[in-house]
């Protein structure tokens, strides 16, 4: 237990070291270089072009299509990884069970793939 | 290291945690200072050019220059930039990359934090980047920036799932997702590594980790022949710095965790081999791995935006279904 507590406590360490950092290095970085602000330093960049529209267009629906089919497969890969761990003590049966669940989500990618959801054009 | 972990906590020890976790971004930043100038050396031989030699001996202070200017250089934000966010976003991407050092073992003593999960622990975590990169080009208000970090989303998610799935072939082998237990797993010569056992596996990891760490050949969100930089266009100073240092960070990390997985860790490839101690084996395979990524940056052109995405789920992701399958089975049929 004890282990366990200084373990999670080492990494809360190196999460906050992580933060400190860019903050520390960003305040120090303030009193070293200049702050001259002229309204065309403030304009997005565009290949030196006045800049046309809104800045947040539209984007390919696609983009969305991938984060679903992500979101599926990241979810098997939560379950695999404990059976993975586990498999040692489960044995064949297990294994039969992964693989139904896997082809169940792989009807989902041959799907995607048929509705060429895959193919970027 | 583990003398400490097992000690009830105390101030004494979390001050040893303080201190090695800071020894720890120093040996970090140290080696994003001279992995940069290494690879802008190696590079430049490849290319028979001789790479940065002007400022120090040899050159060796460039990266050390290179990061006294962007201090000193102006912070610009742009008037219509969704603030919070683009001050957030680059902290948001580089707090997972040093988060996920902590569970990386060097040597049998020489590690951080030993935690059961730690394969999942870095997989997790390093997910956790990708939002500081959407974030960064989404905050920025620019139409570049936006595509830019669009793209990067869309391919870091893409190639996440071969990776994760890659990997599980070794717990499978291992039994563990401890990473000191998974090189424990490895010992007794170079033939019980994991890359010969898990070839499929290892293949499958490479690619899927050259996409995640954006280098070339899959180094599409920085293309900037057609998106001028990517999601950090609007970045200046610091703050693009720090996009820079998760980028590089993540190579080390990458390479470390490599190593662990498929390399053998501290393992000398052949037993008798033993007197020569750990850290060593680990330097010199780590060093190859950084190598590796350099050496293909100056090889390979970069792949279309097309063949990138259908390559994902097309052919990693049924490769690295089917290695877990194989893996299983194999393991099944022999115990």
């Amino acid at each position: 237990m004890i282990e366990y507590i200084n373990n999670y406590v080492l990494v809360s360490i190196f999460v906050l070291l992580g933060l400190l950092l860019p903050v520390a290095a960003l305040t120090l970085g303030r009193f070293l270089r200049p702050h001259r602000p002229t309204p065309e330093k403030g304009k997005p960049y565009e290949s030196g072009v006045e800049p046309t529209g809104s800045s947040w267009v539209r984007y390919n629906v696609r983009y969305y299509l991938f984060a679903l089919l992500f979101v599926i497969f990241d979810v098997e890969t939560v379950f695999l990884y404990p059976w993975a761990v586990a498999y040692n003590q489960l044995g064949l049966f297990a294994l039969v069970e992964v693989l139904i669940f896997i082809a169940l989500l792989l009807i989902g990618l041959v799907y995607a793939w048929k509705k060429k959801v895959l193919t970027w054009t | 290291m583990a003398h400490w972990l097992s000690q009830p906590l105390s101030w004494t020890t979390a001050a040893v945690f303080l201190a090695s976790a800071v020894a720890m971004l120093l040996v970090v930043l140290l080696f994003v200072t001279y992995a940069i100038y290494f690879e802008r050396k190696v590079i430049g031989w490849i290319q028979l050019r001789r790479g940065p030699n002007r400022v120090g001996p040899y050159g060796l202070l460039q990266s050390v220059a290179d990061v006294l200017k962007l201090l000193v250089k102006e912070d610009v934000i742009p008037d219509r930039a969704d603030r919070t966010l683009f001050i957030l976003a680059p902290v948001i991407a580089f707090v997972p990359a040093f988060a996920v050092l902590a569970v990386l073992p060097f040597t049998e003593t020489l590690h951080f934090a030993d935690l059961g999960v730690g394969l999942l622990y870095y997989v997790a975590v390093s997910g956790i980047t990708t939002l500081g990169i959407l974030l960064g080009g989404w905050a920025s208000n620019n139409k570049y920036a936006l595509l830019g970090g669009m793209r990067s989303v869309a391919q870091m998610i893409s190639y996440e799932i071969p990776l994760v799935i890659s990997v599980i072939g070794v717990v499978l082998l291992a039994g563990s997702l401890n990473l000191k237990e998974i090189v424990a797993a490895q010992s007794g010569g170079f033939w019980n590594w994991f890359f010969l056992k898990q070839i499929l596996g290892f293949a499958v990891f490479v690619v899927a980790a050259l996409a995640e760490l954006n280098r070339t050949p899959f180094d599409l969100p920085e293309a900037e022949s057609e998106l001028v930089a990517g999601y950090h266009v609007e970045y200046s100073g610091f703050r693009f710095a720090f996009f820079m240092l998760a980028e590089y960070v993540y190579v080390f990390a990458m390479s470390a965790l490599a190593t662990v997985l498929f390399l053998g860790g501290w393992h000398p490839p052949i037993e008798s081999l033993g007197f020569v101690p750990g850290l060593v084996w680990f330097a010199l395979k780590f060093a190859f791995c950084v190598f590796f990524l350099f050496w293909l940056r100056a090889t390979m052109p970069r792949v279309r935006v097309d063949q990138l995405m259908t390559f994902a789920w097309k052919v990693l992701l049924p490769l690295a279904l089917l290695n877990l399958f194989l893996t299983a089975l194999v393991k099944e049929l022999v115990a």
